[in-house]
């Protein structure tokens, strides 16, 4: 058996250890257009910001790929499929065989066609551990910058840059930063404490041009009016998935590699997971694009299980954020802003000044969402009361509680969960 | 694989597993020491829960699942699961991002705040039978073969 994975990030691992739970003996290969091995990709704000050592880049163990005997081939692009002859070709002309296919390219960054930003030389996007390296490279060539989006990836960028003494500007154009995490006290304590720390933050607003003669950057134009020197800017507007390599494969993309609940494709023998598809999602059943680390090792999980001839299935996706910007820590989860407000319940704790934030979101006797800023721990007991579908009922008093835990559900998950066997002895 | 597990209905909520844990997990490995004279004190990885004043109690810790959420959600590649089944975080890797406090649905991993890294139950690695296991006076705590649930 031939096991082919195109891209080599966390939705690759999980289905390599995925394969091999069940098949010792197939050949992986692994196709990766960077250089290196896994790495640890949200870690790449804190190599920026000289939070962590190139050394701490690394994902895996240092014997992984041999352990699993994986064959991987870095510095090489798949620029096409062909679903037919099951083979992918690469850039370098080779074509590589198959027999399951696992695509895990993650996304790309989107630039869109701002006027004046062609031909600037630093305008940077930051996906990667060479944008990164990019980045920190020419940080003492950078004095002020123009972050354009106010989404994870603007703020972790932001957050780097910061470290390194840059003034920093955020433009976003919703209400609020983090706007898919977060409700709108969230995104303002946020934002409160980015502000403080000499960040500045604008809402509801956005860069219609980027000014400066020849390569250099002067600043940019906002759809206000306004103006923002800078002489650096990053684009965050969002990523696309890096699927543009499959058309004529008869793979079908649509906002996302189209995948069902075995993460497989509409062609049989060709899967997909992590960022680069949409899956079913956990509460509405509709499929949508969810780029989160820990649903991308999910999903590759399952794809390498189902690959090798087992029988997992996608739970649905559970968006989750753990965000700890200027040290507030908030963790998201699960809906957190309904957009029928009327059919949940809405709990919540306020502490604005001490940066304290707590909201739980329920849909009948289910819980649906929360966030929590400042106080998260244990915030995962909420993600197992989502997944599991735990009735909240007779606790559901005790939900804002910072000492939130088992001790309020029933004596049976308890036992279940903690006491021998499953029950008490 | 050996796992911890709890029986509530003799658990007195007196705590001594979480003295136990931070002393094992001292520099010392003495409580005086540990507790008073250490700067970076350890925090424990179990966690006693009590209710209506103390009269139900529990010690909770990882369950050491056989496909951990904490690792699945671990963005610098921390938490591993070794071949004997025990996970585990190396903190030198960790970067302390809270997303295995996220995801864990036990709520077995603690935040250290002091040396900003994320904690869990280890099963004690140089003893036989965990520190809060033999430091238990009603033996609420069993440590024994067993699944995860």
């Amino acid at each position: 058996m031939n096991y082919v994975i195109i891209g080599n990030s966390v939705a690759a691992v999980g289905a390599i250890r995925g394969i091999r739970n069940i098949d010792q003996k197939g050949n992986i290969t692994v196709i990766s257009r960077e250089k290196h091995a896994a790495y640890g990709r949200p870690l790449i704000s804190y190599l920026l910001g000289g939070l962590v050592t190139e050394k701490r880049m690394g994902y895996l163990p240092d014997d992984f790929y041999e352990k699993h005997r994986v064959n991987l081939l870095l510095g090489s692009e798949a620029v096409g499929v062909d679903s037919g002859k099951k083979v992918v070709r690469l850039s370098s002309g080779d074509s590589i065989p198959f027999d399951k296919l696992l695509i895990a390219t993650g996304g790309d960054p989107f630039v869109p066609p701002i006027e004046g930003i062609a031909g600037k030389e630093k305008v940077f996007t930051f996906t990667t551990w060479d944008d990164a390296a990019k980045l920190k490279g020419i940080a003492y060539d950078i004095e002020r910058v123009v972050v354009i989006g106010g989404g994870l990836i603007g703020l972790k960028a932001a957050e780097g840059l910061h470290l390194l003494g840059k003034k920093i500007t955020i433009v976003e154009l919703a209400d609020r930063i983090l706007s898919a995490a977060f409700d709108r006290p969230a995104g303002r304590v946020v934002a409160k404490k980015m502000k403080a720390n000499g960040i500045d933050v604008i809402t509801e607003d956005t860069v219609v041009r980027v000014e400066g003669e020849g390569a250099a950057i002067t600043g940019v134009t906002l759809k206000s009016g306004d103006f923002i020197p800078c002489d650096t800017v990053i684009v965050a507007i969002g990523v696309r998935p890096a699927a543009s390599f499959l058309k004529g494969s008869k793979v079908v993309v649509n906002r996302g590699i189209v995948v069902d609940d075995r993460m497989e494709t509409t062609v049989k023998g060709i899967f997909a997971a992590g960022d680069v598809v949409e899956a079913r999602d956990f509460f509405s059943g509709e499929k949508n694009p969810m780029p989160i680390w820990p649903d991308a090792y999910i999903q590759g999980d399952i794809a390498g299980a189902r690959m090798a001839g087992g029988k997992k299935t996608y739970s649905g996706g559970l968006a989750m954020n753990s965000i700890e910007l200027f040290k507030v820590p908030t963790i998201s989860m699960g809906i957190t802003n309904p957009v029928k407000p009327e059919e949940y319940e809405i709990l919540t704790y306020q502490d604005l000044e001490n940066y304290h934030y707590r909201k739980i979101i329920l849909q009948g006797n289910l819980l649906a969402g929360a966030v929590l800023v400042g106080a998260v721990d244990r915030a995962g007991i909420f993600a197992g009361l989502i997944r599991e579908k735990i009735d909240v009922t007779t606790f559901k008093d005790q939900l804002l509680a910072t000492d939130f835990g088992f001790i309020h559900l029933t004596r049976e998950i308890r036992d279940a969960l903690f006491a021998p066997n499953g029950k008490a002895a | 694989m050996k796992r911890i597990y709890t029986l509530e209905d003799v658990c007195i909520g007196c705590h001594l597993c979480e003295v136990a844990c931070i002393t094992e997990h001292s520099a010392s490995k003495d409580p005086i020491k540990a507790f008073l004279h250490e700067p970076l004190r350890s925090i424990s990885r179990c966690t006693v829960e009590e209710w209506d004043g103390g009269v139900v109690s529990l010690s909770t810790t990882c369950r050491h699942c056989d496909e951990p959420a904490c690792l699945q959600a671990c963005i610098s590649g921390a938490i591993q699961k070794n071949d004997n089944g025990v996970v585990r975080i190396d903190t030198e890797q960790c970067v302390g991002c809270w997303s295995c406090v996220m995801a864990c649905p036990y709520g077995a991993v603690q935040r250290n705040l002091v040396k900003k890294k994320a904690n869990k139950c280890d099963l004690c690695p140089d003893r036989e039978t965990p520190a809060c296991v033999d430091a238990c006076p009603n033996r609420a705590l069993v440590y024994k073969e067993g699944s995860q649930k």
